[in-house]
């Protein structure tokens, strides 16, 4: 699986030799590849004309693209933001309640970036065959499909020291923009044009898949939940600036302490432990239709309402375990 | 009929090849695969509807629809055929004489005195015992006891002390139906009551002396209030529109020390469209979630159910902090009193949270109650605007309240499952006929089985882990959250998507969890032998002889994995744009169901109904199954256990 940037054919169909290569050296020959771009064949068109565009098949002809359009930016936001407005409208009548969560949209991206997620991951598992991931810059809609789909492939992935690896490399040192992306949430009122959720997206996916496959992942729901917290506002510096160069430049390795180390400690490590987790080689397929997939309550309703019986719950759980 | 195709709703191009039979109990289709001969069972009282499609190149298709929500898909070549097919199911599914139901042929080799035993194992009158009645306050009636005052009602009814059978007769004539209040709940705590009734015969100004005298014997038998709540449970505007049909509700001024109140929940056709509206949109083929958020909130499902859960935590409240006693009453006292009655004693007693405190809950308020079980679910061929999925809701209740307390409750969700199926197969004489009444003319319990002994015998399938009696969550009064609290209710997939088995959790937390607390009982008993034997040695040792001590072996034990691993799911089809993506042959599909079909020695349970390679899909069974009891294999509800037994023990 391989991830990237669009590549920047532009007005007037620009070759780059040295990019053909490079994807052509990735299959052998009279192989084939797919290429999965997160935006939709229109909007992907309409890039050429600010210099960005997609692959034309006459120069990569190995490769099939592939669209599966996923919201990003200030829609997304918007979701995020409509969706914590209506968790909090106490005056919201049953009768009117599925109604405006629809209008949120916000589970509507969930499926989409499940769907896209196994659909990557089909294309490895089941065609064996590579797969390029991008979208418009590589940063956002691109990283969370190629990490989900490590998490519904790779079984090392699910366990709380993979889960951490797989962060740090798919989005931190990726590049994901945090400092940008995850400013002010979904109760700011400005509304700054970088903003938006992809991070919580795809811990949401995550959790997703932690409902479908209780015994498959090795953390739980609070691992989850900290990690959110933590990529808005946190003690430590794994999460800050926007990309590797900036933490150089800032010297945050130096100045700071290292989320995953705390996470590390024994005391800290088992609350995030998930008590029924039993490794699974295999890779875990998710049913993305509209009835298998819920509302992360324990994230959006976390200061509502009281997670008191299902905390006791899990804590009864535990112990029958131990 | 032969080369009939069955369908897989969720992946159109999975089919299955084989043979269909009708029975004179179910239809049955056999597939063709030679090694497992996969089964497909359906009981004739299950078919809710067929549907004849338009033929297509590829045969006559055919769509019968079940009442526990089984949709099943055939293909069958000859058009003639499918037109007797379809024929004769529309018979099938009709009956018209009682003796057409399964229950009267079902036979599970048990002997009278078992059959007997089965039909005692719940009793209402140890019931009322167990709440503390008779008393000085409440006392068992029989002034019906030839059906003579209400024909509907049990022979034995519970009354308060002072309300006289003159008073009792009198109340009667001023009821619909001739349901008069009588006791649904007693709470020893505080005396507070739930009583039920239907609506009195008011109209806009009719009184009536016993009437009145009833409520007040109500209140009286409660000297710790001065009022009693009257909850009337239709919408205002209906209760009022039936005074003018010499009927409606009791106005405050005429009884003495009321406080009337509304809780509108709609009445059964509203119900019946709901669910309908509802089904529809699970038939959708790969609805969007917008489809489906948009679906569900047009069927206004969950807002009837919220309703009914509304209306069971008011009544709770007033009986358990206020210490008020409540009559509740909708218009016949059949329907909407039934569920908010039985919701109430749930919240209220956990005594109903456990696996025979729920059957005693439905015997109470449901069966002896006379709730129209052959009007409401169709036992016989009757009035389709009589049928109604009102226990269902009940059902649904008990399961939302189960996600919103999961240490609360002894039995699982696939208690609710199986009681739900079976109110529908007519495979047990319980839920048969209209009243006590009609269910001891037809001696049902001299003809058929009860479904209570079945389900109490298999009852460690039903077992919830994560219930401790004496867990904090478990005791007392449940308080279900008040608003905000809409996004509490779920869809639930496990009752209406319940044969498709791609869409639910793969791996079962529940039987998981069962069988790690099983294994930890046989190590305790096993620690406690040991132990024992260790006091004997040491007892020995004292008297001077060297003895080793004993080793525990504690490693050895733990061979428990979640899940089998070797046990792949499938990928479901992610891409809309199926062109662009090659598809799988079929081959490959089919290597990793098939490696979902369980082994006997993988499972670990002494249901029946159980059968050796079942598999993942609906009402699928073995012919070659044996139970481990020996006794003929049941055409189960549905494989047993649902598609999750992902669960295996080393």
């Amino acid at each position: 699986m391989l991830r990237s940037g669009q590549p920047l054919t532009g007005p007037n169909r620009k070759r780059c030799h040295e990019d053909e290569m490079l994807l052509g050296s990735v299959l052998e020959e009279r192989e084939r590849g797919f290429v999965i771009d997160t935006r939709s064949a229109q909007a992907a068109k309409q890039a050429r004309m600010t210099g960005g565009g997609t692959e034309p098949k006459s120069s990569y002809p190995q490769w099939k693209r592939l669209h599966q359009p996923l919201e990003r930016g200030r829609p997304l936001q918007e979701s995020f933001i409509k969706l914590v407005e209506a968790c909090n409208d106490a005056s919201l009548g049953m009768d009117r309640w599925l109604a405006r969560l629809e209008s949120c949209r916000w589970l509507s991206h969930v499926k989409a970036a499940l769907s896209t997620a196994c659909l990557a991951a089909q294309c490895v598992d089941r065609e064996q065959a590579s797969v390029l991931v991008h979208g418009a810059e590589g940063t956002d809609t691109t990283l969370l499909v190629t990490a989900l789909a490590q998490v519904i492939l790779d079984p090392a992935c699910r366990t709380l020291a993979g889960f951490q690896g797989l962060l740090e490399r798919e989005w931190i040192q990726a590049g994901h923009p945090f400092h940008l992306r995850c400013a002010r949430s979904a109760y700011s009122h400005a509304r700054l044009k970088q903003e938006a959720p992809l991070f919580l997206l795809f811990l949401d996916c995550v959790w997703q898949l932690s409902r479908q496959f209780p015994f498959s992942l090795e953390f739980g729901e609070g691992l989850l939940l900290t990690l959110f917290d933590n990529a808005y506002a946190s003690n430590y510096g794994t999460f800050l600036c926007n990309n590797e160069k900036e933490r150089c430049l800032c010297k945050v390795k130096e100045s700071t302490h290292s989320l995953w180390a705390w996470l590390d400690q024994p005391e800290e490590k088992k609350k995030y432990l998930n008590p029924l987790y039993s490794p699974n080689p295999l890779a875990i397929w998710p049913s993305v239709e509209p009835q298998s997939i819920q509302l992360w309550q324990g994230l959006f309703f976390r200061w509502i309402r009281s997670s008191q019986y299902l905390d006791e719950a899990w804590a009864e759980m535990r112990r029958l375990v131990e | 009929v032969e080369n009939v195709r069955l369908l897989d709703r969720l992946s159109s191009r999975k089919a299955a090849l084989g043979t269909l039979y009708l029975t004179a109990t179910h239809v049955i289709f056999v597939e063709n695969v030679s090694e497992t001969r996969k089964e497909t069972w359906v009981l004739h009282s299950q078919i809710s509807s067929i549907e004849k499609q338009a033929t297509t190149a590829t045969g006559c298709p055919l769509l019968i629809r079940c009442k526990n929500f089984q949709v099943i898909q055939l293909v069958i070549p000859q058009e003639r055929d499918c037109h007797d097919v379809y024929i004769s199911l529309i018979r099938l599914a009709r009956p018209v004489k009682y003796e057409e139901l399964y229950c009267f042929s079902f036979n599970p080799k048990l002997d009278k005195e078992e059959r007997e035993k089965g039909w005692s194992l719940v009793d209402l009158n140890d019931e009322y015992n167990r709440m503390g009645i008779p008393n000085s306050y409440w006392q068992i009636s029989d002034v019906n006891r030839d059906y003579g005052v209400c024909d509907s009602y049990p022979t034995e009814v519970y009354v308060p002390k002072s309300a006289t059978a003159h008073i009792i007769v009198g109340s009667s004539k001023f009821r619909s139906r001739r349901r008069f209040p009588a006791l649904s709940y007693y709470c020893k705590d505080n005396n507070a009551s739930i009583c039920r009734s239907s609506q009195p015969l008011s109209g806009f100004s009719a009184r009536c002396l016993e009437d009145e005298q009833m409520l007040q014997a109500i209140r009286k038998a409660n000297p710790g209030s001065d009022f009693i709540y009257v909850v009337d449970t239709r919408p205002k505007l209906n209760a009022m529109a039936n005074r003018a049909a010499g009927k409606g509700y009791e106005n405050e001024d005429n009884y003495s020390n009321i406080k009337f109140q509304f809780i509108g929940i709609e009445n059964i056709h509203v119900m019946r469209n709901s669910l309908q509206k509802m089904l529809e949109v699970c038939e959708l083929k790969s609805p969007s979630m917008s489809d489906f958020l948009w679906g569900l909130e047009n069927s206004g499902w969950l807002k009837h159910i919220k309703a009914i859960m509304d209306a069971g935590t008011f009544i709770a409240k007033a009986v358990a902090e206020e210490g008020v006693s409540v009559l509740v009453h909708c218009s016949d006292g059949w329907d909407r009193t039934a569920q908010v009655c039985s919701v109430a004693s749930l919240l209220l007693d956990p005594y109903y949270r456990t696996v025979k405190g729920f059957m005693v809950l439905i015997e109470k308020d449901w069966i002896s109650f006379g709730h129209k079980f052959n009007h409401r679910y169709g036992n016989l061929d009757g009035d389709p605007k009589e049928i109604s999925p009102v226990i269902d809701q009940f059902i649904e209740c008990v399961w939302q309240l189960m996600e919103q307390f999961p240490c609360a409750f002894e039995f699982n969700e696939r208690f609710l499952i199986h009681v739900q199926h079976h109110i529908y197969s007519c495979q047990f004489g319980n839920f048969l006929c209209n009243s006590q009444k009609e269910r001891r003319e037809l001696k049902i319990q001299e003809r058929t089985y009860s479904l209570w002994a079945h389900l109490w015998k298999n009852r460690a399938d039903y077992l919830n882990p994560l219930y401790r009696s004496d867990h904090s969550q478990t005791r007392g009064t449940l308080h279900p959250q008040m608003a905000p609290c809409n996004f509490l209710y779920k869809f639930w997939s496990g009752m209406y998507n319940r044969f498709e088995k791609g869409l639910h959790p793969r791996q079962s937390v529940t039987d998981y969890l069962m069988a790690v607390k099983e294994e930890t009982q046989q190590l305790e008993e096993e620690l406690e032998v040991l132990g024992e034997r260790l006091a004997n040695l040491q007892k020995l040792q004292v008297n001077g002889n060297k003895v080793k001590s004993m080793q525990q072996d504690r490693s050895k034990h733990l061979g428990l994995s979640a899940s089998n691993n070797s046990l792949a799911n499938t990928p479901q089809e992610y891409s809309n744009d199926l062109k662009s993506f090659p598809s799988r042959s079929p081959s490959q599909g089919d290597e990793e169901d098939s490696a979902l079909i369980l082994t006997q020695d993988n499972l670990k349970s002494s249901d029946p109904d159980l059968s050796a390679n079942s598999d993942q899909e609906s009402g699928v069974e073995d012919l070659s199954c044996r139970s481990p009891s020996g006794g003929s294999c049941l055409p189960s509800e549905d494989s047993g256990k649902d598609s999750d037994e992902a669960v295996c023990l080393a």
